[in-house]
Parts: C-alpha cells; structure tokens; sequence
C-alpha cells in the first residue's frame, strides 16, 4: 500500500470520527453502554452484583482508560520501529 | 459492547461463562503451541494485542448522536489467528472490568463471548471468504474488520434481548431496542475501525509480520 493511499485512509478514519463534532450534530454523545445499561434499568432490573471496585472519580477512570492506550500505543510503535531498525541495518536480509 | 457488572440474570451470567470457557482455554493452549513453534510470532502478537488494547480504550463519537468504542479484536484475528485473539480479548476485558469497573465479572463470560469470540471468528471468517472470492487484501481486510467490530455489537444485543425481553413483542422486540442503541452508534465507528485496521495490517505486512503470505494471493 502506498503511503499516499495509508494517509488517505487515516484522514477518512479521523474525518468519520471528528464530523459529529466539526458539524455539530445534535446529541448528548453518552455512551452506547451507558444507554444500555439505563434500557435495564427501565425494565425495573436491579443488579445483583456489584463492580469489586470502582475507580473513585472520573478523573481517575480517565487515567485508566488512557493508561491503556497509552500502553498499547507504545507497544505497537516498539514492534513496529524495533523490526524496521532491524531491517535497516541489514537490508540485504530482505 | 461491555454488559456493566450484575446486569445480567444470574443463571444468564453462569451460562455465558460456561460457553466462553472452553474457547479461552482452548485459545490459550493454541497460543502457547504458536509462540513456541515461532518466536518470531512474539512481535506480531504484541503488535496485535497493543493495537486492541488502544482501540478498545477509545470511546469516539459517532454521527448517531452517542459515543462507543471499537474492539481492534478484527486486526488480530486476521494477521494472527482468531484464537490468540480470544486470549487478547479476554485480557482487556478483565483489566476493564476490574480497574475500570467497565464490564465485570459476573458479565465477563457474556462480554468474552461477543468481543473476543465471536469478533475474532466473523473477521477471520469473512476474511478468508474474501479472499477466496478474489478480494483483494485490502478489501477482504475491511471486510473483516467491519464484521468484528458490528457482529460484537450485534451479539451484545442479541444477549441483552435474550435476558430482557418485552413484555409485548419478547425476544424480537427487544433486540430492536438493544441493536438501535449499539448498533446505530456502530456503524460510522466500524468503517474508521476498518480503514485503521487496513493501514495497519499494510505496515505489518511491509515488515513481514504476518502468519500467512500476502504476495501469494494478492
């Protein structure tokens, strides 16, 4: 795949993602699980188990979750970057 | 995709437990098989692992109005096997449900089964019958992707239906409700997921990081 077909593709992915909020489509954009969850809640359901434990506020809820992508993020660019180098010092390998 | 902790009837609970065992059992015995028979195979699982692990903490908004987050299972099962995915899947899951109180543990059989087994099967799946229908790679990649990323939602309605179903219309009824939340939010979700996955499965590919050949067929 060529790099100008790759970023063509990356701009159409952010595109998708960012046009909710580049044209301001109605909406309060909570979360599908969330809604879910308060489709339940609807029908009179109560939860029978509780989470173990629940981070103590949204602040610390978002540095999980970024934690992970943060994890994942450099893992994939060490892969990805360590088997490039190696190929770069030994092209005649390929 | 996640069912929130407790809100699923027990005897619901147990019985997604007991379908989604065998296939992580089995999964983490064929990944162990992989990762001996090949080293090698060590970079492209982390490669594909890291990829779900980011995907799968990105909550994005959609053209629907609401926001969900996409699996990045799809990646895995295409470039590594659907079984190693079951594995990765699981893994996020727990780490959810246990720090995030995203999902849980009553439900982690229910959400294993939708996001790290069936997700992983439907990409492999459709990938390989686009490729056998002459797509080429790319195509078949997002192909397979799309899948995942929709079936998992799909899968999580159809369980929540199973569980609540209405008083008037039952299980049908219900899974229109459950899919019109999921899977509208999905769809826009599912097709930045599949262009994303294409990029990448490209960059692995360029470094020889696939379990099978693509100049073969593409």
């Amino acid at each position: 795949m060529s790099t100008r077909m790759n970023i063509i593709l990356l701009l159409a992915a952010a595109l998708i993602v960012a046009a909710p909020l580049l044209l301001s489509l109605p909406g309060d954009y909570e979360g599908a699980d969330d809604m879910a969850q308060a489709a339940i809640e609807e029908t009179g359901y109560e939860p029978w188990f509780e989470p173990l434990w629940s981070p103590p506020s949204d602040e610390v809820e978002s540095m999980f979750f970024a934690l992970q992508a943060a994890g994942g993020a450099g893992l994939l660019g060490f892969v990805l970057g360590r088997v490039t180098a190696r190929r770069g010092r030994k092209p005649d390998e390929r | 995709m996640h069912i929130m902790e407790g809100f699923l009837p027990v005897e619901h609970a147990v019985a997604w437990s007991l379908v989604s065992a065998p296939f992580v059992v089995a999964g983490a015995r064929r990944l162990k098989r992989q990762l001996t028979d090949n080293p090698q195979a060590r970079l492209t699982l982390g490669a594909v692992g890291a990829f779900a692990f980011v995907l799968s903490a990105l909550k994005l908004p959609s053209v629907a109005g609401s926001s969900s987050h996409p699996t990045g299972v799809g990646l895995g099962a295409m470039a590594f096997g659907p079984q190693a995915m079951t594995v990765i899947g699981t893994i996020v899951l727990v780490f959810q449900a246990l720090l995030l109180a995203h999902g849980g543990i009553t439900t982690l059989g229910a959400n294993v089964f939708s996001m790290a087994i069936v997700g992983p099967w439907l990409a492999w799946g459709t990938f390989m019958l686009g490729r056998r229908l002459g797509l080429g790679l790319a195509p078949a990649v997002f192909a397979g992707a799309f899948a995942a990323n929709m079936g998992t939602y799909l899968v999580t309605s159809a369980q929540l239906a199973l569980a609540f179903p209405e008083a008037e219309g039952g299980v049908t009824a219900a899974f229109a409700k459950f899919a019109g939340i999921f899977a509208v939010t999905q769809v826009p979700l599912a097709v930045a997921e599949a262009l994303l996955t294409v990029v990448v499965i490209g960059a692995l590919a360029a470094r020889g990081l696939l379990n099978f050949r693509v100049e073969a067929k593409a």
